[in-house]
């Protein structure tokens, strides 16, 4: 037999128990919607997972004001340390149920269960964790003393982390004392309603936290909502744009996080075996569904064709297809939309004369793959090593010094994420000095952390998740509390401003 | 018979250097009970433009200086405004139409912004950055940098301490800025760039405009090169249009404010990137 | 380290194919310092990676089999007896006497006096070299320590050779290695491979022990790899077992992507023997597997790849009676050596 063929080890979905329909979560229950309720299917069997609410305008009313009422209350009654008490109840109940939590990922989502079991639901649990302890000690967050919370918050979040975008958005607002209402993304709701479920284990107040799925008119209605004080928005770069002209002039705090297409830096000095890992890691990661994703290979020219060679021999390793087989490395691709968009850019990569290499593996049938691709002999021009594909595409790129390095690496509107790879510590800490990028991993990559600031630079967003860097988003600082808005009279032309 | 006075010509401050207005463009400034000061340059859309890229080949140099350096030079600013201490309080008691006691307590009061962020060029890292206690192997540091080229529109009234008070947060970090004076009070600005000319701050640190913030401001808040947009000063204008035409590239915006910016760490991190460095660690 | 009288080293065919015929310690001192450094933390994530691997129904019972054939089933006990090899070459040769169909190990490693003792239980099971039958591995030069001259290691070899031998367990002069003496470590392997020689001319297969847990540091090990490679060892091997750490996954995988390495470049298969602290199936089975994705499939061959254990056997035995019956075993159902 062949070893490598390991034999099916699928990580069994008996352990959901998940309802036919879900229902928004509204002040504590599942209700109705007004909207057409729309199916979440499995992107790697394109099989009906559930049937989800949809929420309209007057459900995101209804949110915005229990979130509101909540607000005003009960949660911001409640001390410091109870509102801690709560996160850490939350983050112990998602470690109790942890298995069915990223079961359920990998069926909505397609990552591959290894993922979801070690990265993200881990780290969900460890978000709720960090920042419960932080609730009782705004005080010492150097935003001066007992620093106020903004009120409601309106969080948004992607697709491609579902669970854990949604940790890194609520366990910050409610550490530092807002309200929630947020929007799971269209083609992953699944996580955010059993997290719903959480709370109500948790008997986390009514109204502090409220889930409305649907598209993005439901986005739009909620982030343009005249009672939510704060949005937070991770996504792509162009709805970010749109978000931040919306919100002009109204105070609306506002936190982005955005698209990227960083550099990943290696240089010949590199520990070669570790970087080849790290630039694997850094582009079929989550299938390349990742902000921060290591898109560019820049590699210095006298390692370049050792680099490609011992990476494509890497990838004929990597095992693509059921998401919930454990010994799965590459799952599918989330939508047939996304995939659309990765082929549409991958044969653009190829008319524009990139050499492309795809890894020789077996595609399942039905649901949405893509086999782990590599660009070589990139252009800095090419379409390919410019625009964000959010999937597992990898651009090679090379270099011939560190000055070219670092002007090649920076040379893009974003500024998420870079990479470095050098045994020398005096260039890799130059280096990082000089790269316009939000996170640096040196000699590592796409590495996640509570306690370490998350954000970019340029276009790739503003503000920081994680860390206490990330509580500043959800509180006032000075410059919040000066801050001029237009009146309420004057937002109307904003709106139609931004429609142009 | 009294001496004739030499009256000065009021120029911009670009690139370490005055030039006028490429449009050839000038404007009357009155005393506030007006009676003709002087004819101040108004600045034209390419003036803003040169004012950019001076800004932009400045970056690297004062980002690059140590902190330690930048207070030098920002404390240099103080120094050298102490001893004309005179001549701008008599500026700005013509202008504004405020007592000489009043425009002297203001001068005090500019030089005094100096000195404070002065002091946090060699701090604000140490304040605003983190080492991070990650679950993991790695060395992980948080530092904030400078944004880059930052727009200023000034605010109106206190035109010299209104106008420290939202340069030198900016550039005590590292950034480079476009400033646009106060449109009716600014001589004591551009008397400044005679100060800032005669210090140490590197040419195109700062570039000062004068002339209308409402057609100058929306070409810098759209501008691509550009970083950041402190509208302090933009009370009067319809700043929210400025604050859309930068979300076009995502530019961090500060909204106007009533009054003079109070000195304030916040206003120098808002104008900054936090950078979170990873790095492994093992003994073997 | 002198240009002007440069040290001419023993004459090994692939040093002088890899780094020229003028081979002297300078030029084999540039070499290794020239390869490329490990990040231990990213070295060792990636063996955690490769260790979650989930090896199910038909993959696992054929890992259990094959994990079985390439142990050298081992006892090296200063109070060893005649007796006690005997009984471990009993087990070797029937690792399960309740089902025959257990694969036999391929080999049984034992101290070099032991070794006569070792030929005459095995009889006709016996491999000799012929590559049918169980070998018999010797450890040689000074083992565990190393601490002797270069003439008794010699002897220590060629003295197991001579008794019949299959297989030479070396271990190298981690003090030369540390100093940095790297050509006396490499003239000592050239000399100990030279005393595996047998009168007709054939070679003992010579494992290189490099001591991972006192070379301490991955970019040593890959450097001793290298090394023990150029030198015409057969086989890396990474530990005598009786210093702490022994085997360890990243050790395994770094020494596996060294040997990966070398056959990309010169096609030449080496291999590579973990040895010490591996006991149960669960972590052997991450040993295949990261065999299997780093040097590749063929490498899980005994010529390529062993297993140095004695507590291993006993657990593998047990998960193939669970497998086989279908209900946990116990201590009782497999035998003691």
């Amino acid at each position: 037999m062949n070893f490598l063929e390991y034999a099916p080890a699928p990580e069994s979905p008996s352990i959901l128990h998940l309802r036919k329909e879900y229902g928004l979560f509204i002040d504590g229950e599942f209700v109705k919607g007004h909207g057409k309720p729309f199916a979440t299917i499995s992107p790697s069997s394109e099989k009906h997972i559930a049937q989800i609410a949809n929420a309209n305008a007057k459900d995101v009313d209804v949110a915005v004001a229990a979130a509101r009422r909540a607000y005003d209350r009960t949660w911001s009654k409640l001390s410091g340390a109870d509102r801690g008490k709560f996160l850490f109840r939350i983050a112990r109940l998602v470690q109790e149920r942890a298995r069915e939590l990223a079961v359920a990922e990998s069926l909505d989502n397609g990552k591959p269960i290894k993922e979801s079991r070690d990265v993200d639901v881990p780290l969900v649990a460890a978000w709720f964790f960090y920042y419960a302890g932080w609730a009782d000690k705004l005080d010492y967050a150097g935003l001066g003393a007992s620093p106020a919370a903004l009120g409601v918050a309106a969080q948004v979040i992607p697709w491609n982390f579902p669970l854990l975008m949604l940790a890194w958005k609520i366990a910050p607002a409610l550490a530092a004392g807002n309200t929630v209402v947020l929007k799971p993304a269209e083609t992953t709701p699944l996580t955010a309603l059993l997290f719903a479920e959480i709370l109500q284990q948790a008997e986390l107040p009514a109204g502090v936290v409220n889930i409305l799925t649907g598209a993005g008119d439901t986005g739009a209605a909620l982030v343009n909502h005249p009672d939510v004080n704060k949005v937070a928005f991770t996504g792509s770069t162009a709805v970010g744009r749109a978000i931040a002209k919306s919100t002009a002039g109204t105070g609306k705090k506002l936190t982005l996080e955005l698209g990227g297409k960083a550099a990943n830096i290696v240089f010949d000095d590199a520990p070669i075996d570790q970087a080849v890992e790290g630039i694997v890691n850094g582009i079929f990661f989550n299938q390349g569904h990742v902000c921060c994703a290591g898109s560019r290979l820049l590699v210095q020219e006298n390692i370049h064709e050792e680099v490609v060679d011992r990476l494509k021999r890497r990838l004929s390793t990597l095992r693509l297809g059921d998401p919930l087989d454990k010994n799965t490395d590459i799952g599918a691709i989330n939508s047939r939309e996304q995939l659309d968009r990765i082929r549409e850019l991958s044969d653009i990569g190829e008319a524009e004369g990139a050499d492309r290499w795809t890894a020789d593996c077996a595609i399942p049938e039905n649901g949405f793959w893509f086999a782990p691709t590599i660009f070589d002999n990139v252009s800095t021009s090419s379409r390919i090593a410019r625009e964000e594909i959010f999937g597992p595409v990898l651009s090679v790129l090379t270099f011939r010094t560190p000055a070219e390095a670092i002007s090649k690496a920076n040379n893009t509107p974003y500024g998420l994420s870079a990479g470095i790879w050098s045994d020398k510590g005096s260039k890799i800490l130059a280096v990082a000095d000089q790269l316009k990028a939000g996170v640096i991993w040196a000699n590592t990559f796409n590495r996640f952390d509570p306690a370490s600031p998350f954000g970019g630079y340029k276009e790739s967003g503003y503000g920081r998740e994680g860390g206490r860097h990330g509580l500043a988003a959800y509180l006032q600082t000075s410059i919040d509390a000066g801050a001029s808005r237009t009146p309420v009279a004057a937002r109307t032309t904003i709106t139609k401003k931004v429609t142009k | 018979m009294s001496r004739l006075a030499v009256p000065k010509t009021y120029k911009l401050y670009i690139g370490g250097k005055f030039p006028r207005s490429e449009s050839g463009r000038t404007y009357e400034v009155a005393t506030a009970k007006g009676a003709f000061l002087a004819n101040a340059a108004k600045a034209s859309r390419k003036d803003a433009r040169d004012a950019v890229v001076a800004a932009r080949a400045a970056v690297a140099g004062w980002t690059g200086a140590t902190g330690y350096n930048r207070g030098q030079v920002l404390y240099r600013i103080a120094e050298l405004l102490e001893g004309r201490h005179a001549q701008f309080a008599g500026e700005i008691a013509s202008s504004e139409g405020i007592s000489l006691a009043a425009a002297a307590r203001e001068v005090d009061a500019a030089i005094d912004v100096w000195v404070w962020y002065a002091g946090w060029a060699d701090k604000y890292v140490q304040v605003a950055g983190n080492g991070n206690p990650v679950s993991g192997p790695y060395f992980n540091l948080s530092t904030p940098e400078p944004t880059g080229v930052v727009a200023i529109v000034a605010p109106q009234a206190s035109s010299l301490l209104g106008l420290v008070s939202v340069i030198a947060p900016a550039v005590v970090t590292g950034n480079t800025v476009v400033v646009v004076a106060s449109e009716t009070a600014p001589l004591s600005a551009i008397s400044l760039a005679e100060v800032l000319a005669t210090s140490d701050v590197p040419g195109g640190v700062i570039n000062i405009l004068t002339g209308s913030p409402a057609e100058i401001a929306p070409w810098l808040a759209s501008h691509a090169d550009v970083n950041a947009l402190d509208l302090a000063g933009a009370e009067r204008l319809d700043w929210v249009d400025l604050q859309i035409s930068a979300a076009d590239t995502l530019k961090r915006v500060l909204t106007p404010v009533t009054g003079v910016p109070a000195p304030s760490l916040d206003r120098i991190v808002a104008f900054t990137e936090t950078k979170t460095v990873w790095h492994t660690k093992s003994l073997i | 380290m002198t240009l002007v009288n440069p040290v001419v080293l023993a004459p090994a065919a692939r040093a002088i194919q890899m780094l020229g015929g003028d081979l002297t310690e300078t030029s084999l001192r540039l070499h290794l310092e020239g390869l490329s450094g490990v990040d231990a933390v990213g070295l060792e994530e990636r063996a955690a990676a490769l260790g979650t691997r989930s090896i199910k129904t038909a993959s696992k019972a054929w890992a259990l089999d094959k994990i079985i054939e390439l142990i050298d089933l081992t006892t090296l006990e200063g109070a060893d007896t005649p007796g006690k090899v005997r009984s471990l070459v009993a087990k070797a040769m029937t690792p399960d006497p309740g089902d025959m169909t257990t694969p036999r190990v391929a080999a049984v490693c034992v101290y070099g006096d032991m070794v006569p003792y070792a030929v005459d239980a095995l009889g006709a099971a016996h491999s000799r070299g012929t590559g049918n039958g169980i070998n018999i591995a010797a450890v040689a030069t000074a083992f565990p320590s190393g601490r002797a001259s270069l003439r008794v290691k010699l002897a220590d070899t060629a003295d197991a050779v001579a008794a019949g031998a299959d297989e030479i367990d070396m271990v190298i002069d981690r003090g030369a290695f540390l100093s940095g003496r790297y050509g006396q470590v490499f003239d000592d392997i050239v000399a100990v491979k030279e005393a595996c020689r047998r009168e007709n001319g054939t070679y003992a297969h010579l494992k290189v022990i490099l001591e991972t847990g006192e070379l301490n540091t991955y970019d040593n090990v890959r450097r001793a790899s290298w090394l023990a490679i150029l030198a015409g060892g057969d086989f890396i091997k990474t530990s005598t077992g009786k210093v702490a750490p022994a085997a360890t996954l990243p050790v395994t995988l770094l020494m596996l992507q060294v040997v990966r390495d070398w056959h990309h470049l010169t096609g030449e298969r080496i291999g590579v023997k973990p040895a010490g602290g591996i006991r149960t199936s669960k972590d052997a089975i991450k040993y295949l597997v990261t065999v299997a994705e780093t040097a590749g499939e063929e490498w899980l061959t005994p010529s390529l790849f062993r297993f140095g254990a004695s507590s291993l056997l006993n657990d593998v035995l047990l998960q193939r009676q669970k497998i086989r019956t279908g209900h946990y075993s116990g201590p009782d159902y497999v035998t003691v050596d």
